[in-house]
């Protein structure tokens, strides 16, 4: 996080300012109307301004969605880097399974493959953290969360999808 | 009688509309040529008044009074200006940089009245007219031009902060100076003015918010009468202790904070507007135009020197915040302008001796400056600086 500067301006509200990862200074004017203005910073004279723009009350809302969504994409890749290694498939069930009749205990699934079944969709229901009882039917979807080798062996367990 | 009654006062209503109207026009052609109204309000005044073109008769007490009232407005806006926090940060930080703007300014002005073989008191006048830059112009120019953001700018505003500051002392001393009296009676009134200046002061820093809640409640129609009412009151209640008026007004205005205030501001400002160009037109109005061309070359000359003086002013304080060349040359020159003070000040020695000649030379030395400073920071990138002296700043100090 750079280091933002604040200015009083007596009268009209108040500046901040900092300098970007490229150098550039920028800054954003908030008067005390609410009314904000975006300030770059020229190179050669730094104390004036190359560019200006004035933001109404609803383009300001506009902009910091969407530079907040930004954030909130970025946030949730970083979570992903974090754990890096975990994997979330979606495998559909082939008439010819081994699995259709069995329930989850049968399979042994999560320890011949170290990957967790958190759902399974069928039709238009979805069943969520399905109990070790539960039976798989034709064409049922199975959401499962592993490295990408459990996940493998997974689908080697379950058979081929519908249409091979 | 009755019917006199109403025939004068529908000649009131037609003079008082022309000159309305005419305030009107002039405004308009001010914002298409982006300069402010105030110098073109002083000429209109020029051509209506004393051996001006046009005459008015039945509408000048009415004018008279309207312009008092602007002058209490446009005191009471200024104070509405700043809140606290700005003020106390004025008073902290702006000592050297004010007296550094005084010395410069007000100097050149005492000295040329002096030279002109006025009373010590108007020279004094004079020195207070070159003194005080106008807050008005100025904000509206930086906007124009689109320097709110300029890091020279925070400097600039500062220093009006602090000579709007200097002129809550300056005014009620040079009002008591000039009700005149014995030693001892112009030592009380002196003394009286500062003590009621130093207490509202200390009242609007420490308790500034809880006296505008008291104002604060009810509805915007009752907050505009309130603050008009007390603008007025303590205005009058000011003038007959022989503080002057506009210092009583500019105290309210102080003594208003936080939400109060920003409301206070906008609900005043038409008014203030309305009759502030009532207040320039009416200046000028009493100034005979043939006057004008004898002061004009000591105008033209103290113009020259106390702008100079104020470019060096805005260098030095720019320079002191760490701001580079070209922004210390567009502070310096954006600060030339002088306006609504200036002929505060200059309407506050109307009465003296000398005070024909220091309104004359006034409203000369305010209608160069005003149209001066403008046109010079507008072009101030393009003014040549010594290349030891142009160097680009530190971009993130």
């Amino acid at each position: 996080m750079p280091d933002v500067r604040e200015t009083n301006l007596p009268g009209i509200g108040v500046r901040h300012d900092f300098t970007t990862a490229d150098g550039t200074r920028i800054g954003v004017l908030v008067r005390r109307d609410g009314r904000r203005e975006i300030l770059v910073y020229d190179r050669k004279d730094p104390d004036a301004c190359s560019e200006r723009m004035q933001l109404s009350a609803s383009d300001t809302q506009t902009l910091s969605e969407l530079l907040g969504a930004g954030r909130v994409t970025e946030a949730v890749t970083a979570v992903r880097q974090q754990i890096e290694g975990l994997a979330i498939e979606w495998i559909e069930l082939g008439t010819t399974s081994l699995l259709i009749g069995h329930t989850i205990a049968d399979g042994q699934l999560r320890t011949r493959t170290g990957a967790s079944v958190v759902a399974v969709i069928r039709g238009d229901t979805t069943v969520p953290a399905p109990e070790p009882d539960f039976e798989f039917a034709t064409r049922d979807v199975v959401v499962a969360v592993g490295t990408d080798e459990g996940l493998a062996t997974l689908r080697s367990i379950l058979g081929p999808p519908p249409g091979h | 009688m009755l019917a006199a009654g109403s025939s004068e006062s529908a000649l009131a209503f037609i003079e008082i509309g022309a000159v309305v109207l005419a305030l009107a026009i002039l405004s308009r052609f001010a914002g298409r040529i982006g300069i402010t109204a105030v110098p073109l309000y002083l000429i209109a005044g020029l051509v209506v008044g004393e051996g001006g073109v046009v005459t008015l008769d039945v509408g000048e007490e009415f004018i008279s009074i309207a312009a008092e009232i602007g002058v209490l407005l446009l005191l009471l806006a200024l104070g509405l200006e700043y809140n606290e926090a700005e003020l106390r940060t004025g008073l902290r930080t702006g000592l050297v940089p004010g007296f550094t703007d005084m010395a410069l300014n007000a100097l050149p002005g005492f000295v040329l009245g002096l030279l002109l073989g006025w009373k010590p008191l108007a020279a004094v006048l004079l020195g207070g007219v070159c003194w005080v830059s106008s807050s008005g112009i100025i904000s509206k120019v930086l906007s124009d031009l689109g320097r709110i953001g300029f890091r020279e700018t925070p400097t600039v505003l500062n220093m009006l902060v602090i000579e709007d500051l200097a002129m809550a002392v300056y005014l009620p001393i040079v009002g008591a100076l000039i009700a005149g009296g014995t030693v001892a009676a112009l030592l009380g009134s002196v003394t009286l003015a500062i003590t009621a200046v130093v207490v509202v002061l200390v009242l609007a820093v420490r308790y500034g918010s809880h006296l505008s809640d008291i104002v604060a409640g009810g509805s915007n129609e009752s907050l505009l009468l309130t603050v008009f009412g007390l603008t007025l009151l303590v205005g009058g209640l000011a003038q007959r202790i022989e503080v002057s008026g506009a210092i009583g007004a500019f105290l309210v205005g102080l003594a208003l904070s936080g939400h109060a205030e920003e409301r206070a501001a906008s609900l005043i400002a038409p008014l203030r507007d309305l009759f502030a160009a009532t207040f320039f037109l009416f200046f000028s109005f009493r100034i005979d135009p043939s006057d004008l061309v004898d002061v004009a070359l000591p105008a033209l000359g103290l113009a020259i020197v106390t702008s100079v003086a104020k470019v060096a002013t805005g260098w030095i304080a720019a320079g002191r915040a760490g701001v580079g060349p070209r922004g210390r040359v567009r502070a310096g020159t954006v600060l030339i302008a002088r306006g609504e003070f200036s002929i505060v000040i200059a309407a506050l020695g109307s009465e003296l001796a000398d005070g024909p000649d220091l309104g004359a030379l006034a409203a000369a030395y305010v209608l160069v400056t005003a149209i001066v400073g403008p046109l010079a920071t507008r072009f101030a990138d393009h003014i040549p600086i010594p290349s030891r002296w142009d160097v680009v700043p530190n971009p993130g100090y």
